[in-house]
């Protein structure tokens, strides 16, 4: 699965999402709940935005040292046992894993969730040397049986589909008899991974954390099939984007703690699991040898830029969790494996803005994200410092538009014409009124009077009306 | 004290009865207003759309409109947080930087003002009726005022507010989303005039006329029998004489 999903306009995106009468329920209740969940986790911790400065501060700090931090991980992988690859393009890190696997004889990779590797389209690259992969997070493993249907959010990804739709992927592509019961949708999948973990000759995990001063990976998960992904194969390769990278295990405790209540409203999720080095003489479990990949893909060009905020992402979700738009919409509307908030910043700086100059204007600005970040991330900002970009600097803005704001500039920055127009306003609307209001306006107006009608501009304007009362004030006075 | 009304584009051209509850409140309150007549736009639709360039030029307009007021006033909490972007937006221009924190610092919300100001929670307002508030997102989450309003509609005698379902999300307005972003924006306030419904108020009231204007214009396209407010209006409510 690359990043970019699909290869629909973005309006056909948009209205798919609006008319999936079934997504949208699945979104809004996920949403409420997350909601919910999530705020009262942050109350019962208490200090809740002392954490976040706390957990804003980490990642800043991370990130104006990521050299000196992934220096000092990958030295502490090495002294444990480890390889380390950095990969400066996806092509790079496919390669690398490929001959891993390769020279591993590898027919099966188990895989717990990760979304670089979706980024990277490494189950595809792996498929093309005649390896079989598979998916062991349910919701990825959903998703996977139903012909690779893209995720639709970055934690559940397969938050789009409701359980009788589940019931039918497995009916249909895995011969399921029983009924839509969550329980026994479980129970299935799991009787058919376990069968996966056992034959697999390499575990594929991705990364929530890595931890510099011990050369260790964390993984946050509820399942359980990172542990088995990561005790049952000889060979463990972990893929991490570069900027998943904690100082140490005191900071890891601050983002964990952070991560699972903002995520799914969490004290700590049912396994958080830390892993250091290969198997050691006496260990019972764990792999013979060990492969970290840190993956840039464009995120070093990132660093330095008015966007390096946008690194300190820990992929929580909250930020979509909250988002307006994505409620109606879907995580498919924005055409990246990164949807929400957080997919409209990043995707436009990892996958170029001719593929996703419209997601930096598919928000309200309306700063619910950056209100639910539990880094601090200021989204709402990120998201019209890429407007000022697309606008300003890419000259990808309609010529239309261009015209009409330069005519809100001339406008709206002289007070003779502000006064002239606004004067205007009531003459050349009259036309088009009726009741009081516009309903059907022309040019400009008519988007809006598409949906909503336009009350008509006042005949006596504000000003008229304090001028005329001062002017009265003073002969009566 | 003396208070320079700044009433937005909005006010001034759609909404001048929320203008003239604005200064009417003011002055019940002790304050003695002006309207500094050279002020225009606070220039959000331009700078929330890219337009950084265009949206510069109208802030030295607002900024030279109210370089000798004591306090600025707005009947709106979208165009006060707009006056916060004006330091980054001359970043590199020390001159006018410095002129525009110096407005930052004297712009308030009216609802803000007259709880953090004047110190007043209780106007004397009444006004009977069955009401649900619309919180809006630039107000709460940019300007951080949250409980001002909430707190000046408690204390109006014969006002019931209920409280407003998903109260948190937005209505969909954003400035120019609401015409770029139709079929989305669409969706939002459609789902926001659900929940007033559902709250069976007969008023909605909100503090920035822009949230207003979109719920209204669709509350009115739809025909639904709910009278939609500024909180002004409200406050400017009862008996004066």
């Amino acid at each position: 699965m690359p990043m970019k999903i699909g290869t629909e306009e973005f309006n056909s995106r948009v209205e798919k999402g609006i008319n999936d009468g079934f997504m949208r329920e699945a979104v809004r209740s996920a949403q409420g709940r997350l909601y919910e969940r999530r705020l009262n986790a942050a109350e019962e911790l208490g200090n809740w935005e002392e954490w976040r400065n706390h957990g804003e501060e980490i990642r800043r700090h991370t990130l104006e040292n990521l050299d000196y931090y992934l220096e000092q991980l990958s030295d502490n992988v090495a002294e444990r046992g480890g390889h380390v690859f950095f990969a400066e393009t996806a092509e790079e890190a496919n390669t690398y894993i490929q001959n891993v696997v390769k020279k591993k004889n590898g027919r099966k990779v188990i895989k717990s969730k990760s979304m670089v590797t979706e980024e990277i389209s490494m189950n595809q690259a792996l498929e093309r040397i005649g390896c079989e992969v598979i998916e062991s997070d349910l919701g990825e493993y959903i998703l996977q049986i139903d012909d690779h249907d893209p995720p639709s959010h970055i934690v559940v990804p397969a938050l789009h589909k409701n359980k009788s739709q589940i019931r039918d992927v497995f009916r249909e592509k895995l011969g399921y008899l029983n009924t839509e019961k969550p329980e026994e949708l479980t129970l299935f999948a799991r009787e058919k991974l376990r069968k996966e973990f056992l034959s697999a000759d390499i575990g594929i995990t991705g990364c929530n954390f890595a931890v510099a001063e011990s050369g260790s990976i964390s993984l946050v998960t509820n399942e359980g099939n990172a542990r088995l992904a990561t005790t049952l194969p000889k060979t463990q390769i972990t893929v991490m984007g570069m900027e998943r990278i904690v100082p140490t295990w005191e900071d890891l405790d601050v983002m964990v703690s952070l991560l699972s209540r903002s995520a799914v409203g969490q004290k700590l999720t049912t396994y958080v699991t830390g892993l250091t080095g290969t198997r050691d003489d006496g260990d019972g479990d764990g792999p013979e040898d060990f492969h970290l990949v840190i993956v840039d893909n464009g995120r070093s060009k990132i660093l330095g830029t008015e966007f390096q905020e946008a690194l300190h992402c820990i992929r929580c979700a909250a930020c979509i969790n909250v988002c307006p738009v994505y409620r109606h919409v879907g995580g498919h509307g924005y055409g990246s494996i990164y949807p929400g908030p957080i997919g409209a910043v990043l995707s436009p700086l990892l996958g170029g803005y001719e593929n996703y100059k419209e997601l930096p204007f598919a928000s309200t600005l309306c700063a619910a994200c950056t209100e639910a970040c539990p880094v601090k991330i200021p989204l709402h900002e990120l998201l019209n410092k890429h407007r000022r970009r697309i606008v300003e600097e890419e000259g990808m803005s309609p010529a239309m538009e261009r015209m009409a704001m330069k005519g809100f500039q001339y406008g709206a920055g002289s007070p003779v014409l502000y006064k002239i127009g606004t004067k205007l306003a009531p003459l050349l609307t009259t036309p088009f009124v009726t009741e009081g209001m516009i309903t059907n306006g022309p040019g400009p107006i008519r988007p809006w009077t598409e949906t909503r009608n336009l009350p008509e501009p006042n005949k006596e304007r504000f000003r008229d009306w304090f001028r005329k009362r001062e002017r009265e004030a003073k002969t009566d006075g | 004290m003396r208070v320079s009304l700044f009433i937005t584009c909005l006010g001034d051209i759609f909404y001048s009865k929320v203008g003239k509850d604005t200064v009417e409140v003011l002055e019940r309150l002790g304050c003695e207003v002006d309207f500094p007549e050279s002020q225009t736009c606070c220039g959000q639709p331009a700078f929330n759309s890219g337009y950084q360039e265009n949206a510069k030029q109208v802030a030295k307009i607002m900024i030279l409109a109210f370089e000798h007021s004591e306090y600025v006033v707005a009947p709106s909490g979208s165009c006060i947080s707009m006056f916060h972007e004006y330091p980054s937006l001359f970043k590199d221009d020390p001159e006018w930087k410095g002129k525009a924190s110096d407005l930052v610092d004297k712009s308030y919300e009216f609802t803000q003002f007259l709880v953090e100001v004047l110190k007043v929670e209780n106007v004397g307002a009444f006004f009977n009726g069955r009401a649900t508030y619309h919180r809006s997102c630039h107000m709460t989450r940019l300007l951080g005022v949250k409980d001002a309003p909430i707190a000046l509609l408690e204390n109006v005698k014969g006002l019931e507010i209920r409280e407003l379902p998903n109260c948190q999300n937005c209505c969909g307005f954003g400035g120019t989303f609401s015409v770029k972003m139709g079929p989305i924006s669409e969706q939002m306030v459609d789902e926001k005039v659900k929940n007033i419904e559902e709250t069976e108020a007969d008023v909605l009231i909100g503090a920035d006329s822009g949230c207003l204007m979109n719920i209204g214009g669709r509350i009115n396209r739809q025909g639904k029998p709910i009278q939609v407010l500024h909180i002004a209006e409200v406050l400017n409510s009862g008996n004066w004489e």
